[in-house]
């Protein structure tokens, strides 16, 4: 009896994330709401620059790989062309709340009809460990080799709050994949951000609080540890925009 | 049967999109190219198209790019400034094999500069402009009419060879009016089917890509673009030759400038110098054999332009040095004038008279 099979959504590749990041968690969820919710035909996908950038090869669904930050853009330029398929982006930190903040912003204050899934892992993985806009206050980082000094290098941007100002967007949720209850609220989450595309309710993006126990230098045991004592009391999990029980949204 | 109407530049590049089937558009607010923008968002929701004032021209291009991977018609317009922020995404265009059209209605530059009109953006327009090895096809109008035409000519060679299209027109161009005959309705003719359009689960997933982390297969990429470039360079030269039969003097300008030129060879041709005009409408594929053969008969070029002199690299290489190539430009948004023109043509002519 097959108890556990891997989602049709999700190629049959082996991925290149390293051991321990929570990367191939977040694909699995995406890929079981696409066939559980039968759109993987409908599905285009777009992939970031970063992590996972190589994302399209691992989604079987249609994918396209945008310049750094520019995924909104791209989904929003795809779903205006082609407004019954099912867009969404997946990007990380520096992608979505660094380099391509504007079209993040953006994106969201038009509520275009997309499903973003954004990973917070608070530092730049693929180039190997820069600080990110949102490496925590005294985090060691490649380029912050001191700590991050909010002094002169800022406060991290907390996405999921800053955009639940808008009036545009539908549906603003925080979720963490750093344990098993946490990562049933992602998976329910995730869903429900597509669910919301499917009913035409707008812009939604679900922050998930990764880890990258790679770039932060701990085992994959202590990077989870660090999300539930260091990353959630800073980046607090929970849903932060949800407008799509209102009446008369588009 | 078309109808002839009164329109300026801008809004003939607008109408041409829409009926050559372009039904996206993604702009940022810029002059000179304003009017072109503002037409696109009136018309635009009429016909079930889509008009989209984007944050930025870098979120501009990508939204191209997003609708370009769909294989629908899309374009973008912009002016100087704003076409240099698009270069990250053309390039991405470029290097993902995906059919669009950028037009550029130049002012003069570097940075801030002005908004009067230009064509020093010709280098970037013609060699590439971002980063990495590409081409762009290039077709500089000269009148209204042919910014219509042009526009519709854009559309059908970026989707004939899957690669972006520039419109590389000026402030002048963009601003002036004439009587234009509108092109007649075309779209999409050839098959997409590398387009993203969903799988329905009836094929392999779709990619749409510029990344090749396998040096071999990036290489790979970058010489089979250039075999189509060289089809491209084969297949679709246009240009066109006033007076040039018996030219002693040959003047190469285009746009505006060319127009200018014209007058200025009339003229000259009145006090019995033999000077004609040659006048590239693709900058990319430049009519390189059409110089070499002018080289043959002509004594000397001079090379008209709004710039410090960018095309008249072009003309040496093609003419191989065999004449003098004289530059007869204005910058910073003035215009050569007709006097001006002659005086180089009569400069060049001289001595042998």
């Amino acid at each position: 009896m097959v108890v556990f099979e891997k989602p049709h959504a999700l190629c049959d590749v082996p991925l290149h994330y390293c051991p321990g990041c929570t990367h191939g968690i977040v694909h699995r969820l995406v890929a079981q709401a696409i066939d559980e919710l039968g759109i993987e035909g409908d599905a285009i996908g777009v992939a970031p620059v970063g992590c996972a950038v190589m994302a399209y090869d691992y989604f079987s669904c249609d994918m396209v790989e945008a310049a750094h930050g520019r995924a909104p853009a791209v989904a929003t330029g795809i779903k205006r062309a082609l407004p019954d398929n099912i867009v969404f982006t997946y990007q990380g930190d520096g992608d979505l709340a660094s380099i391509g903040m504007a079209e993040t912003v953006h994106a969201a204050t038009r509520n275009e009809n997309i499903t973003i899934i954004f990973i917070n892992n608070a530092i730049y993985g693929m180039t190997g460990g820069q600080m990110a806009p949102t490496s925590l206050p005294g985090q060691v980082t490649q380029t912050s080799p001191y700590g991050r000094d909010v002094a002169t290098a800022g406060f991290p941007i907390k996405v999921s709050e800053l955009l639940a100002a808008l009036d545009g967007p539908a549906y603003i949720q925080r979720v963490a994949v750093n344990n098993v209850k946490n990562v049933k609220q992602a998976q329910k989450a995730i869903k429900k951000a597509f669910e919301n595309q499917i009913q035409g309710k707008g812009f939604s993006l679900i922050e998930v609080v990764s880890s990258c126990p790679t770039n932060w230098g701990m085992t994959p045991q202590q990077a989870l540890d660090w999300v539930e004592e260091k990353m959630i009391p800073y980046y607090p999990l929970g849903v932060y925009k949800d407008k799509t029980s209102e009446e008369g949204e588009k | 049967m078309s109808e002839k109407v009164l329109m300026k530049g801008n809004e003939a590049i607008a109408e041409a999109a829409i009926r050559a089937g372009c039904r996206h558009y993604f702009g940022y607010p810029i002059t000179p190219q304003t009017e072109l923008a503002a037409y696109m968002a009136k018309r635009m929701p009429k016909i079930g198209g889509c008009f989209l004032q984007a944050e930025s021209e870098i979120a501009a291009i990508n939204m191209v790019y997003g609708v370009a991977s769909t294989g629908l018609r899309v374009m973008t317009s912009s002016s100087s400034p704003g076409v240099s922020l698009k270069q990250e995404g053309i390039s991405y265009i470029a290097g993902a094999d995906l059919p669009a059209l950028i037009v550029n209605v130049q002012r003069g530059g570097p940075g801030l500069g002005g908004i009067q009109p230009s064509q020093s953006d010709y280098f970037q327009a013609t060699k590439g402009g971002g980063h990495g090895d590409y081409h762009l096809i290039v077709l500089a109008p000269s009148s209204v009419q042919e910014m219509a035409d042009l526009t519709a000519k854009c559309f059908e060679l970026a989707d004939k060879y899957r690669m972006p299209t520039m419109l590389l027109a000026d402030g002048t161009m963009g601003q002036m009016m004439e009587p234009v005959l509108l092109p007649e309705e075309s779209g999409v003719t050839v098959e997409k089917p590398w387009a993203l359009t969903g799988t329905k689960m009836q094929r392999e997933h779709n990619i749409v890509n510029s990344l090749y982390l396998k040096p071999e297969e990036l290489e790979k990429t970058n010489f089979d673009r250039y075999e189509k470039y060289s089809i491209i360079e084969k297949n679709e030269v246009m240009y066109e030759e006033y007076m040039m039969e018996d030219a002693e003097v040959c003047v190469v300008a285009f746009g505006i400038a060319a127009r200018v030129s014209k007058n200025a060879v009339v003229e000259a041709r009145k006090q019995g110098i033999k000077a004609g005009l040659l006048r590239p409408i693709t900058l990319w594929p430049f009519p390189s054999e059409a110089v070499k053969k002018a080289a043959e008969h002509c004594k000397a070029f001079v090379s008209v332009e709004l710039s410090m002199g960018q095309m008249i690299e072009d003309i040496k290489l093609a003419s191989e040095c065999k004449c003098p190539v004289e530059l007869c430009n204005r910058a910073g948004g003035m215009i050569p004038s007709p006097e001006q023109v002659l005086a180089s043509i009569k400069n060049v002519a001289g001595g042998n008279e």
